[in-house]
């Protein structure tokens, strides 16, 4: 059976078409709406005024295609996926498509933000029927143009051909198209997947060029005329303010321009106050940098350590949680009547995003406009705190969109942005900041650490019959960091009959934010290692004691998630003949259960659902007797849906979560002492390296009847677990404390 | 400030610049070439490698003062000419090895040192060779194999070295 294609209804939706926009030349284009249809006919100026266009294609006289990306770029691979899907439909060759980075546009693009694995979920349908309305519309021009039935031509390589062999561009139609009304969406006919001749390859990214040749690309390379260089000195404890630094010194140095105190907004993912140097190099501006002195007034988060919530945790653990987030049956009943129980504690630490490129913005304040260029995930938090902190008016605001060395949910985050937009509205020049690694590794927004006291009951066949955690999280503000908040519906909860997850919170004044699955990024590796640990308690193959766990239901409905439930997209219907498919595809492409292992070697498994996919993963490890690991083998098992957009790409970001969850695993730690991060720089926070990487990652996508979905989020959260329970298979120890760096890993 | 000449990509450049100012922002601020990435300052992670006297090096930790006319290659003279690619660079292209693309000049230029003076790397010799620079995105895989790849393409005869 063929998935459909379109999913999900498109909704009410339509075209507008506008003409003449490439200067000069005569062009096409066309935007989605999500307006009514009486609206359809409105000029331009008012579509543009009032619609959320989220697509954009221009075919000039020349022939030239070009498509706008709306979406930022952050190495997700959206600049090239997304418009493969309307050259699917268009019938342009990849090849011959200019791709250009949309400007920040709310008028004219709707939602610009990457984040969530959403970006292909949200525009694949309309993608689709953009690119076919538009060949349509070619067609149609065609088919005037030589007087025959349009059902008389098809659309190739940017041309279109009639039966008769009779042959025009798309380049000589365009003038001709120009002229047509917008189809309905009843007269365009989609091409079906069947047919598909670019979606499911492996195509380059459209930046490669420019990335093998060193081509200005990210937000780091901006350089404007006349522009001057910012860095930026914050306090060391969060939420710290400054009492007064030497800055007439300081303007005395080489290239020193101006030296300044920031106020600040009083949030700590803000406007962080602080001491600007404006010079007329980085360099300058840092090396003056060296010579700052500045009395801080640390402020109250100055007490604050991670050690001391930790002793409080474990002082805690035995007593009910500040607040229930689920409980189902009698788990205290059910543990007490349990063949066997497992208690076990789990400890995972703060980490930090460290995207290799530093956080940076260049901004210029002239006029009365602040215009931005930027590597930012979500243009409209940047700009909304433009607005906010600063007092500039919406349209007062340009944002210019850079391609982002590495996302992970740090550029979620627009704290930079709000500093360099601050400094240059003091400053009489475009001005870039740059942050220094130290200040990205102490300034970061943190995926906070947790504690987990999880007991467990199984019956005399080892099924699993009652659980209980009490999880220790840590918020800013009254309410748990982002991925801090376990989701009352998280598994296994709905599918163990006596089940309990408590919630106690550390209120902090520590900055959190949204780490690559916030909200699963972590609590598998808990919770699929305690299945394991259950597993083994009751000599059941940990392969096998899943799918029972699971059932034979094919959904899970939603429970009632809980204030500060991690996003609707998690607290959807629990596909469970999804996940089961899955977890059995990936296990049979592993072999599971059919290898022998020598002592030190061994596989392990585990499985999540976040932003919308389904993954499970095996990992065949070795260690050695003198505790080093070496993954030999990782396999994953993907379901995401009918169509794989870009299969290069959709491998990159499997094989980069396999690697990034490896890497949180073995040595990634952030640890604050007295309201300030320790760690400052890859010395004492190791990225993984490549003599870490597997000997081998094998990607499998299982096609299924279901929308299109995400990749840049849900192949990370089994990775870690996958690993633990391989180890453990390998060497009898069970690892239930983050970095690996912390465990001793011998054995003999 | 004094005033230094350097023999870069071929060409004759000269900058007013302090002395201890590394050969990196030299390069990105004064010179133009923002293809040499600035990632740790410290030499840790390798975003900031270019070629002295064909050793991969980090610019990074290099005061302008040390470098005299040793030669500098950077990631925008590595091609063999404006039409024709390095190897390294067709096999990076090939393969699709960047996500987010920021180390890979630094991946690249580590590579093609490593391949000038051992045409045919083991995986030991590809690992050792890449183990300074760092890939937060997770490219090791393809690195590996475009490493093996360009080891098959035509070597390299021009570039400027």
């Amino acid at each position: 059976m063929n998935a459909p294609l379109l999913s999900r209804p498109v909704g009410r939706r339509d075209f507008l078409k506008f003409t003449g926009l490439a200067g000069g030349g005569f062009a096409l284009a066309f935007y989605i709406r999500s307006g009514n249809d009486a609206v359809a006919a409105a000029s331009a100026a008012s579509a543009t005024a009032d619609f959320a266009p989220n697509a954009f294609v221009r075919i000039t006289t020349a022939g030239k295609v070009t498509i706008v990306s709306k979406q930022p770029e952050m190495g997700q691979g959206v600049k090239t996926s997304l418009p493969m899907i309307i050259a699917e439909q268009l019938e342009v060759p990849f090849k011959d498509i200019a791709i250009e980075q949309g400007d920040f546009d709310l008028k004219k693009y709707g939602n610009q933000g990457a984040g969530g694995s959403n970006s292909t979920p949200n525009n694949y349908d309309s993608f689709h029927l953009v690119g076919a309305t538009v060949r349509t519309m070619l067609v149609d021009a065609a088919a005037q143009t030589w007087g025959v039935p349009a059902s008389e031509c098809r659309a190739e390589k940017a041309t279109v051909i009639h039966t008769s062999g009779k042959k025009l561009t798309y380049g000589q139609l365009a003038a001709k198209a120009a002229t047509l009304p917008v189809p309905e969406k009843s007269a365009v006919t989609l091409k079906q997947p069947k047919d598909f001749k670019l979606l499911g390859t492996r195509v380059a990214q459209y930046d490669t060029p420019a990335i093998v040749t060193g081509k200005p690309l990210f937000g780091i390379d901006v350089k404007l005329p006349g522009m001057l260089y910012a860095v930026y000195e914050k306090c060391p404890a969060f939420g710290g303010k400054v009492v007064s630094a030497n800055l007439d010194q300081i303007k005395t140095l080489p290239g020193v321009k101006d030296a300044f105190i920031l106020a600040g907004n009083d949030k700590v993912k803000e406007l962080v106050p602080g001491v600007a140097i404006i010079a007329d190099s980085t360099w300058a501006a840092m090396s003056a940098r060296k010579q700052l002195k500045i009395v801080w007034d640390e402020g109250k988060v100055a007490t604050e350590s991670w050690d001391g919530f930790v002793a409080q945790a474990k002082e805690k653990a035995a007593q009910p949680g500040a607040r229930v987030l689920r409980k189902d049956g009698d788990p205290d009943a059910a543990l007490a009547g349990a063949a066997k129980v497992v208690e076990a504690n789990y400890v995972y630490p703060f980490i930090s995003h460290a995207n290799l490129e530093p956080q940076n913005t260049t901004a210029h304040w002239k006029d009365g406009v602040m215009e931005i260029w930027s590597p930012t995930q979500i243009p409209t938090i940047g700009t909304g705190m433009v607005n906010r902190v600063l007092g500039i008016p919406p349209e007062k605001i340009i944002l210019h969109l850079n391609r982002a060395g590495g996302g992970f949910g740090r550029r979620i985050g627009a704290d930079y942005l709000i500093e360099a937009a601050a400094i240059a509205q003091k400053v009489n020049a475009p001005v870039k900041l740059t942050w220094s690694r130290e200040d990205d590794m102490k300034h970061d927004q943190y995926r906070p650490g947790g504690l987990h006291f999880l007991k467990g009951g199984i019956d005399a066949k080892g099924k699993v019959v009652a659980w209980k955690n009490h999880f220790f999280t840590f918020g800013e503000g009254g309410s748990p960091g982002s991925g801090g908040s376990l989701n009352a519906d998280e598994f296994p909860g709905r599918w163990i009959a006596n089940y309990q997850a408590d919630q106690t919170m550390f209120d902090t004044g520590w900055p959190m934010g949204p780490w690559r699955a916030p909200g699963s990024c972590v609590f598998p590796w808990v919770f699929h290692s305690f299945i394991d640990e259950l597993a083994h308690a009751g000599g059941r193959d940990p392969l096998e004691l899943r799918l029972e766990i699971l059932g034979d239901k094919d959904e899970m409905p939603a429970g009632t998630p809980a204030s500060g439930a991690k996003g609707k997209q998690n607290a959807a219907p629990y596909n469970v003949a999804r996940m089961r498919n899955v977890l059995k595809f990936a296990a049979e492409k592993a072999g599971w259960g059919k290898k022998k292992f020598a002592k030190g070697s061994g596989a392990g498994l585990a499985f999540h659902f976040s932003h919308r996919g389904y993954f499970a993963q095996v990992a065949e490890v070795t260690v050695t007797k003198d505790g080093e690991l070496k993954v030999d083998r990782f396999v994953t098992g993907a379901d995401i849906g009918a169509q794989v957009v870009n299969l290069s790409g959709a491998e990159n970001q499997v094989e980069g979560s396999v690697l990034d969850g490896l890497c949180v695993l073995k040595s990634q730690e952030i640890n604050i002492e007295r309201g300030r991060v320790v760690q400052g720089n890859f010395d004492d926070y190791p990225l993984m390296r490549i003599t870490e990487a597997p000997a081998k990652v094998e990607t499998y996508f299982l096609s299924t009847n279901y929308p299109t979905t995400g990749l840049g989020e849900p192949a990370l959260p089994p990775v870690a677990p996958a690993i633990c329970n391989a180890i453990f298979a390998a060497t009898g120890k069970r690892i239930r404390q983050m970095p690996l760096s912390r465990v001793d890993l011998r054995w003999s | 400030m004094p005033k230094y000449t350097l023999q870069v990509n071929g060409q004759s450049r000269s900058v007013d610049v302090a002395a201890d100012t590394p050969l990196l922002w030299v390069l990105r601020d004064h010179l133009e070439l923002v293809g040499t990435k600035f990632g740790c300052g410290i030499g840790q992670c390798g975003a900031c490698t270019i070629h002295v006297n064909g050793v991969p090096s980090r610019s990074c930790m290099m005061p302008v003062s040390t470098v005299g006319r040793m030669k500098i290659t950077t990631i925008e003279g590595l091609a063999v000419s404006a039409t024709k690619l390095h190897p390294v660079q067709q096999a990076w292209s090939e393969l699709d090895v960047a996500q987010c693309g920021y180390c890979q000049a630094g991946q690249i230029m580590t590579a093609a040192a490593l391949l000038k003076d051992n045409p045919k790397p083991t995986d030991e010799d590809i690992d050792g060779a890449m183990a300074g620079n760092l890939c937060r995105c997770g490219t090791y895989m393809r690195i590996r194999a475009g490493i093996k790849l360009a080891a098959t393409l035509t070597p390299a005869t021009g570039g400027a070295q």
